[in-house]
C-alpha cells in the first residue's frame, strides 16, 4: 500500500475513507494572477460571418477586452501568382481577374497597363479603350463600395442595407454582364486595350443607372447616417491616425478617412485620369464612421468620373493597332459568354489561311515581351493596387507580383482592436474592407 | 533509320524544369535536337543584359542618388548597381546595407520615402548566382516619386535584414517573401509561413518548385496539367 502525500486515509466498515487536511490553499490561490487568469483565447473564424470572409482571428479577451488579436490569413490562397506563370501573358488576364473578386476590373487594368510598360506600347493605347477602363473602373468602385457597405452593415446589425446594398451592386453587374459577358471574373481589361466595344444598350442603362443612384444614396444615408445604433458603433470605433496607417501600409479609403487625401488617381495619375474633375474625399477622424463617409462621398465621385466617360466615348479602336499584340478576332458576346465572333470565325475557316495561321499563332504561343521589370501602382476601392511584373522575354510572365491592399491592410487590425471591444474588432475589420480573395491569392 | 527523339519541350517546357534564362525566345515548343523541322529550331533572340545606367539618369532620378550619396556615406559599398529602365529606377543594393539603405531613403528630408509599397521575391534561377531577389517598391508620398530597391542573395545563404523596424508595413511581405521563397529576414519579429500552412515543405514560388497538377480526362482525351503541357519557351 502506498501512502498519499495528500491525504491520510483509514479503513472503515464503509470502505476506506481519506482525510484532506492542511492543504497550502494560500500558496495556490496566492499564486494566480487575478488579470491573466481570466484572459481567454478566442479563436474567431476562419468561418465566421462577421470576418468578413476566411479570415481567422486569434483574441486574447479579458472580460470584452480585446487585449492582444492577431489575424491568420492563407486559407483562400490559390496560388494565382505561381499559375500565371505557365500561361501566357494574354491568358494573365483571366487568372489575376479572380484575386480581388469584387475588383476584378482592377486587377485586369493594373495587369495589363503592368505588361503594356513592358511591352512599350503605355502610349499606343487608344483613348477609347483608356475611357472604357476608366469607365468600367468607377463602376466596378461603386459595385465594391456597396457591397462593403452591405456587409459592413450586416456585421453590424443592419440588414436592410444589406439588401439594398446588394440589390444595386446587381444592377451594375447587370451592366458588366451587357458589356463583358459575365458578372464576375470578366477577363475583359486585356494587355493593349478591352476584349471588345460597349453595346449601346449599355450605355443607355449606365445612364438610366446615373439617375437611380443618387437617390439610391440619399436613402442608404437616410436609413444609416441618423441611425443611434449605426453611430455608436462606429463613431470613435477602431481609430488609425495618419501615421499609424503610413507605418503599416494602410492606402485607400481607411487613409483617407484619417484626413490625408492620398489618392493615386491624382498623386500619380494613370489612364488620363489627371483630365477628369473629381475630388478626394477625406474625413478628419480616422474611425469606422469616417470610412463610411468617406466610401459614400466616393460613390458620389464616381459617378461624376462615370458620367465624364460616358461623354468622352468617341467611336474608334479599343485595341492597340499592332497586330501581333492584338487578339486578331474581334470577340462578340454569345449565348455562352465572351467568343470568337461568326464573323472571324467563317474568315479563318473559309476564307483566308494566312489569317487562320496567324490566329493560331497569336492565341496558342502569344507575343513575347522584351525582358525587364515594372512596378504599376493603381487605385483601387481598398488602396493601392500594385502589380511588379518581370519578363524574361518570353511569351509567358515569369513572375508577376500582387502588392494587395487587403493584404497590406490587415495589418493594421491589431492596432485598431487592441484594448477596445470585441464588438468593434468586427467594425474595425469590416471598415478595412479585406477581401480574402485578393487577401491571400 | 533515324532514331525518334522525344522533344524536350513535349514533355516539359516548363520554368520549373527549364530555367528561362536560356531557352526563353528560342525555338518552337522549347524543342530541342531534331524536334523541330519548321526551321524556328534555331531561331535565338538576344537578351539585353541589366545594364547600369550612365548619367544623367533623367527626371527625378538624379536628385533621388544624389541626396542619397550625401545622406549616406557608405553609399559606394552598399549600392552596387544603379539602373534606369522604362522610366524606373532601381538601386541594386548589396543584402546587409539594405536596411540602412531603407532608413535613410525613409528619414532623409529630400528622399521622404515614407511608404513602403511593396515588399516581394523574384527567383532567377540560372540566371544569377544570387538567385533569390528580393524587390522593395518605395514610395515618397511627400515628392510624388517611387523607387525600387533589389537585394540578391543566394539560395545557400538566402539572409538578409528586415526593413520592418523601418517600414512596420513590411511584415506580412517578409513572411510572404519567406513563405513562398525562402529568403530569411534577420531580425524580423515573426518570421512564419503566412499563405502556406505552417507545416507546408518548401518555397512555392521557387523556379525549381513544380507547378504540380493532374492530368485531366476531356472528351476521351488526356489533358497534361499545365506544367507538363506543350510550350513555347
Amino acid at each position: 500500500m502506498t501512502t498519499s502525500n495528500y491525504a491520510t486515509e483509514r479503513e472503515t466498515t464503509e470502505g476506506r475513507v481519506f482525510t484532506v487536511t492542511g492543504g497550502d490553499w494560500d500558496t495556490v490561490v496566492s499564486g494566480t494572477d487575478p488579470i491573466n487568469d481570466e484572459r481567454i483565447v478566442v479563436n474567431m473564424g476562419p468561418q465566421h460571418p462577421s470576418t468578413h470572409g476566411v479570415l481567422r482571428l486569434i483574441l486574447e479577451l479579458e472580460g470584452e477586452t480585446v487585449r492582444e488579436a492577431r489575424s491568420v490569413v492563407g486559407y483562400l490562397h490559390t496560388g494565382i501568382e505561381k499559375n500565371l506563370e505557365y500561361r501566357n501573358w494574354v491568358q494573365g488576364s483571366t487568372f489575376v481577374t479572380r484575386m480581388d473578386y469584387l475588383a476584378p476590373l482592377f486587377n485586369e487594368t493594373a495587369y495589363s497597363l503592368a505588361v503594356e510598360k513592358l511591352l512599350g506600347i503605355t502610349d499606343e493605347v487608344t483613348e477609347r479603350a483608356t475611357t472604357i477602363r476608366v469607365l468600367m473602373m468607377e463602376l466596378n468602385r461603386i459595385s465594391s463600395h456597396l457591397v462593403w457597405l452591405a456587409t459592413t452593415g450586416m456585421e453590424l446589425g443592419a440588414i436592410s442595407i444589406m439588401l439594398y446594398g446588394f440589390r444595386e451592386r446587381e444592377y451594375i453587374l447587370d451592366i458588366f454582364e451587357m458589356i463583358t459577358g459575365l458578372r464576375m471574373n470578366h477577363a475583359y481589361v486585356r494587355p493593349g486595350g478591352v476584349a471588345q466595344d460597349v453595346p449601346d444598350a449599355a450605355i443607355v442603362k449606365i445612364r438610366e443607372f446615373l439617375i437611380m443612384m443618387p437617390k439610391k444614396l440619399k436613402e442608404y444615408e437616410d436609413l444609416l447616417s441618423g441611425q443611434p445604433i449605426w453611430i455608436e458603433r462606429t463613431k470613435n470605433v477602431a481609430v488609425l491616425d495618419v501615421t499609424g496607417c503610413v507605418a503599416l501600409g494602410v492606402t485607400g479609403p481607411v487613409l483617407r478617412s484619417a484626413g490625408l487625401a492620398w489618392d493615386l488617381r491624382k498623386t500619380m495619375p494613370y489612364c488620363g485620369y489627371e483630365t477628369y474633375e473629381f475630388d478626394v474625399p477625406t474625413h478628419p477622424d480616422g474611425d469606422v464612421w469616417g470610412r463610411y463617409q468617406v466610401r459614400l462621398a466616393e460613390i458620389r465621385e464616381s459617378l461624376k468620373l462615370v458620367e465624364q466617360a460616358l461623354d468622352r466615348l468617341k467611336p474608334g479602336p479599343v485595341m492597340v493597332a499592332d497586330r501581333k499584340i492584338a487578339w486578331p478576332a474581334q470577340l462578340a458576346i454569345g449565348v455562352d459568354g465572351m467568343g470568337n465572333s461568326l464573323e472571324h470565325v467563317a474568315k479563318i475557316m473559309g476564307q483566308s489561311m494566312e489569317s487562320l495561321i496567324h490566329h493560331f499563332k497569336l492565341v496558342t504561343e502569344g507575343f513575347r515581351v522584351p525582358p525587364g521589370q515594372v512596378y504599376v501602382g493603381i487605385e483601387s476601392p481598398r488602396g493601392e493596387l500594385g502589380v511588379h511584373a518581370v519578363s524574361d522575354g518570353g511569351t509567358r510572365p515569369y513572375r508577376v507580383h500582387y502588392r494587395e491592399p487587403s493584404f497590406v491592410n490587415l495589418q493594421a487590425l491589431p492596432a485598431m482592436a487592441e484594448g477596445g471591444l470585441i464588438a468593434d474588432v468586427i467594425a474595425g475589420g469590416a471598415s478595412l474592407d479585406p477581401v480574402m480573395g485578393g487577401c491571400d491569392r | 533509320m533515324p532514331v525518334p527523339v522525344t522533344p524536350a519541350g513535349a514533355t516539359s517546357g516548363a520554368p520549373a524544369e527549364y530555367p528561362p534564362a536560356s531557352p526563353a525566345g528560342r525555338g518552337m515548343f522549347g524543342a530541342q535536337g531534331t524536334g523541330d523541322v519548321s526551321g524556328y529550331g534555331g531561331l535565338v533572340r538576344p537578351r539585353r543584359p541589366v545594364e547600369e545606367a550612365a548619367r544623367p539618369y533623367g527626371g527625378y532620378f538624379d536628385e533621388v542618388r544624389d541626396a542619397l550619396e550625401e545622406a549616406y556615406p557608405a553609399f559606394g559599398d552598399a549600392i552596387e548597381k544603379v539602373v534606369v529602365d522604362r522610366g524606373e529606377l532601381t538601386l541594386h543594393v548589396r543584402p546587409e546595407r539594405i536596411a540602412e539603405v531603407c532608413q535613410v531613403m525613409r528619414d532623409d528630408l529630400a528622399l521622404h520615402f515614407e511608404l513602403c509599397s511593396s515588399v516581394s521575391g523574384v527567383d532567377y534561377l540560372g540566371a544569377d548566382e544570387r538567385r533569390l531577389h528580393v524587390v522593395y517598391q518605395l514610395t515618397s508620398m511627400t515628392y510624388r516619386r517611387r523607387v525600387r530597391l533589389e537585394a540578391a542573395v543566394s539560395a545557400e545563404q538566402p539572409h538578409l535584414p528586415s526593413v520592418t523596424a523601418v517600414y512596420p508595413t513590411a511584415d506580412w511581405q517578409e513572411r510572404e517573401a519567406y513563405d513562398m521563397f525562402g529568403i530569411v529576414f534577420d531580425g524580423h519579429p515573426n518570421l512564419t509561413r503566412i499563405l502556406m500552412p505552417d507545416d507546408w515543405e518548401g518555397h512555392p514560388q521557387r523556379k525549381d518548385y513544380p507547378l504540380g497538377g493532374v492530368p485531366v480526362e476531356y472528351k476521351g482525351a488526356e489533358i497534361p496539367p499545365p506544367d507538363r503541357r506543350r510550350s513555347y519557351q
